[in-house]
């Protein structure tokens, strides 16, 4: 066959979804960002919560969130998402409310912000994005930075006895009362991406039906603060992120 | 009722739909108060005690963004923590009441009353070039009015306003006169009212976004011109103050919140003696009264500023009258509150030549 | 003919070059242009091998910027 005679509408597998904006995404080529920006995207689409979705947006990377996708957002201060997401979800029960955070945002400066929003067990989701690194300001030691790892602030590699061990604060929420899924994912391949989508579709119906906070991290990739390619990037991630930060559910409280 | 709890009344009364807040004395009564009303069963108010004043100070500005009319309150030390919030508030142009029972510092300070936070209010106490209106209540009945005032006025403008009341008018027990129940606006009137409003976007209608960020300098000085306009259009319309005997007065003293009612009686007294001091009231601290203080101190021979703090609205007074006639300070620390007595002490004390006895 | 048959559309335009979508297609039916670049500069990923597409949409899910679109008929 040829191949205008496959390029039809019945014939399409995947297409871009209709939230994404047109908008050119500022991150850098191979950035994670831009996966679960679409994945984001895909799930509010097919739960049809295109009016009643409100998204968060950090300082980090992905302060630009609310460029690239087609919903009301409002931009938190640094680390104030959850608090802020707390609120509109109170004032407006029925919005499907998220945040989205990078590892210092949630994990730094917004820890207890996020720790007690998910102990309050506010009926939001909380997206992590967990690169183990700070990428907008140029490539700081995040919380989440690894034993060894360089960074521009950590030079010669982080040293626990300087600057404390990397932190799993994942854990931490799924030990808490509040949360009722808290699950570790990744996009850096095609199934691993299904399975990112699967769980984000799964935290958004978990806040809509009033479970609880679900919070999905998505162990993610700068390669561009890594000093890697985008794929260089990939494997450093499998080899050394995810032994630290092993994927999986850590806590699904609800029956499928 | 305490001056806390009318706070609380008048909330509830005016349809406000979300409070947060931190306990921290000597304000813990208007949480307390909404707690023990429970307005989420009658108005269906939101009421959350938030795990710190940064977090209660954001849960605001999310609230504000979907146009809802919310507010916090707290006392000095948990107001400087909640200055992060403030700024983004006014640079998202968005309204929101903020609440400051104010306490003696610097630093963790006393629970005693104070008005020392009059720069951080007035002067913009976070990041940035923004005002906040700010209201001071000399009294329970004003703590209650000031709520629906601080609410309009933050709507009318699309900014924040704040009450700046001290621990004294806070802890103080008078007769209120509460303003009738209002219904929380709906939805519809939310959506006319405010159409810059975060609440899930239709499809008859481009995204909202709240954001303050901009980098592009050229549209930042654009917004920030903009802020600067609406201020100046504040300071020519919402000035409010009172005055005492002004007519005829020789000198003039210049106070707010509860102090002002402690100089009322000391220029009662001095009146008694024959000595003509006027007062004047700045009710907002921000626009100030400059104008009426500019005309009066044409007619006066000197002017005395008493304040519960080192010298703080002095400066605005200052300003005001152009060095036409001298301007004293006169003020107690650390929680001492001066009695009236005090204050014609030390009237007379700067300005001897007004003894008559 | 293979029975599975798959087509990728790829904006040419929005493509930064990450080369994720080769690392991900398990048919070696991408690569980036090696002297080509789109206005932002950019090697853009093409097809080089179309015909051995199986319309899998592996390099569409893990594609950052959204970029591809994939159709597949199935010959009968």
């Amino acid at each position: 066959m040829d191949k205008n005679d496959i390029i039809k509408e019945e014939n399409r597998v995947y297409k871009r979804p209709k939230l994404l904006t047109d908008n050119i995404m500022h991150y850098c080529p191979g950035c994670s960002h831009g996966v679960v920006h679409k994945l984001v995207a895909e799930v509010v689409e097919e739960l049809g919560l295109e009016e009643k979705t409100i998204g968060i947006a950090p300082v980090g990377c992905a302060v630009f969130a609310y460029n690239y996708i087609d919903i009301d957002w409002i931009e938190a201060a640094h680390g104030r998402a959850p608090a802020i997401a707390s609120a509109v979800k109170r004032l407006m029960p029925d919005r499907m409310v998220f945040t989205y955070q990078g590892d210092g945002d949630l994990a730094a400066i917004g820890t207890c912000e996020s720790i007690h929003a998910a102990n309050r067990g506010e009926n939001i989701v909380i997206i992590f994005i967990n690169n183990g690194i700070y990428g907008m300001t140029g490539g700081q030691m995040a919380p989440t930075t690894l034993e060894g790892m360089k960074t521009s602030t950590t030079p010669y590699g982080r040293r626990v006895d300087l600057n404390g061990y990397p932190l799993k604060i994942s854990p931490l929420f799924a030990q808490l009362d509040g949360t009722c899924y808290v699950t570790r994912q990744s996009v850096h391949t095609p199934a691993n991406t299904r399975k990112t989508k699967a769980a984000l579709k799964q935290a958004f119906q978990n806040a809509m039906n009033g479970l609880g906070t679900s919070v999905v991290e998505v162990v993610s990739t700068c390669n561009s603060g890594w000093k890697m390619t985008p794929a260089q990037a990939n494997k450093w991630m499998v080899e050394n992120m995810l032994v630290q930060y092993p994927l999986g559910d850590l806590k699904n409280t609800v029956k499928k | 009722m305490k001056g806390n709890e009318a706070l609380a009344h008048a909330a509830i009364r005016y349809g406000a739909d979300g409070y947060f807040g931190y306990p921290i004395t000597p304000q813990s009564e208007v949480l307390e108060t909404l707690e023990e009303l429970m307005p989420w069963e009658t108005t269906g108010m939101v009421v959350l005690q938030a795990e710190s004043e940064v977090a209660a100070i954001n849960m605001v500005y999310g609230g504000a963004a979907c146009g809802k009319a919310v507010f916090t309150s707290s006392s000095s030390p948990g107001v400087s923590l909640k200055q992060e919030g403030i700024s983004y508030i006014a640079a998202g142009e968005l309204p929101a009441l903020i609440i400051n029972v104010m306490r003696g510092g610097p630093g963790l300070g006393t629970i005693q009353p104070s008005q020392a936070d009059y720069f951080q209010a007035t002067k913009g106490g976070g990041h940035g070039d923004y005002r906040l209106i700010t209201l001071a209540p000399s009294s329970v009945q004003e703590m209650a009015d000031f709520v629906g005032l601080g609410f309009d006025l933050a709507f009318k403008y699309c900014t924040p306003s704040i009450i700046l009341a001290d621990g004294i008018v806070g802890q103080m027990m008078e007769k209120v006169v509460l303003p009738p129940q209002r219904p929380r606006r709906t939805d519809e009137e939310i959506a006319r009212q405010c159409p810059w409003a975060v609440t899930g976007k239709p499809s008859t209608r481009k995204r909202n976004v709240m954001t303050t960020l901009e980098l592009e300098p050229s549209a930042m000085e654009v917004i920030n011109n903009k802020l600067q306009e609406k201020y100046k259009l504040i300071e020519e319309n919402e000035v409010r103050f009172q005055t005492y005997d002004t007519d005829d007065a020789e000198y003039l003293v210049v106070a707010f919140g509860s102090i002002a009612r402690i100089c009322q009686k000391a220029i009662e007294d001095a009146r008694e003696q024959g000595v003509k001091i006027g007062l004047l009231r700045p009710i907002t601290l921000w626009p100030f009264p400059k104008d009426e203080i500019d005309r009066l101190s044409q007619k006066v021979k000197g002017i005395l500023v008493v304040e519960i703090n080192a010298g703080q609205m002095i400066e605005d007074v200052r300003l005001s009258c152009h060095d036409r006639v001298p301007v004293y300070h006169f003020g107690r620390l650390g929680g001492m509150i001066p009695d009236p007595q005090e204050v014609l002490d030390a009237f007379f004390n700067h300005f001897p030549e007004a003894n008559k006895q | 003919m293979a029975k599975v048959q798959g087509v990728v559309v790829i904006n040419e335009e929005r493509c930064k070059g990450c080369e994720l979508c080769v690392v991900a297609c398990p048919a070696d039916v991408l690569q980036l242009q090696s002297m080509e670049v789109n206005d932002r500069g950019y090697h853009y990923a093409s097809m080089v091998n179309p015909e051995q597409c199986i319309g899998c949409a592996s390099c569409a899910l893990v594609c950052p910027d959204g970029c591809i679109e994939v159709y597949r008929v199935i010959n009968k």
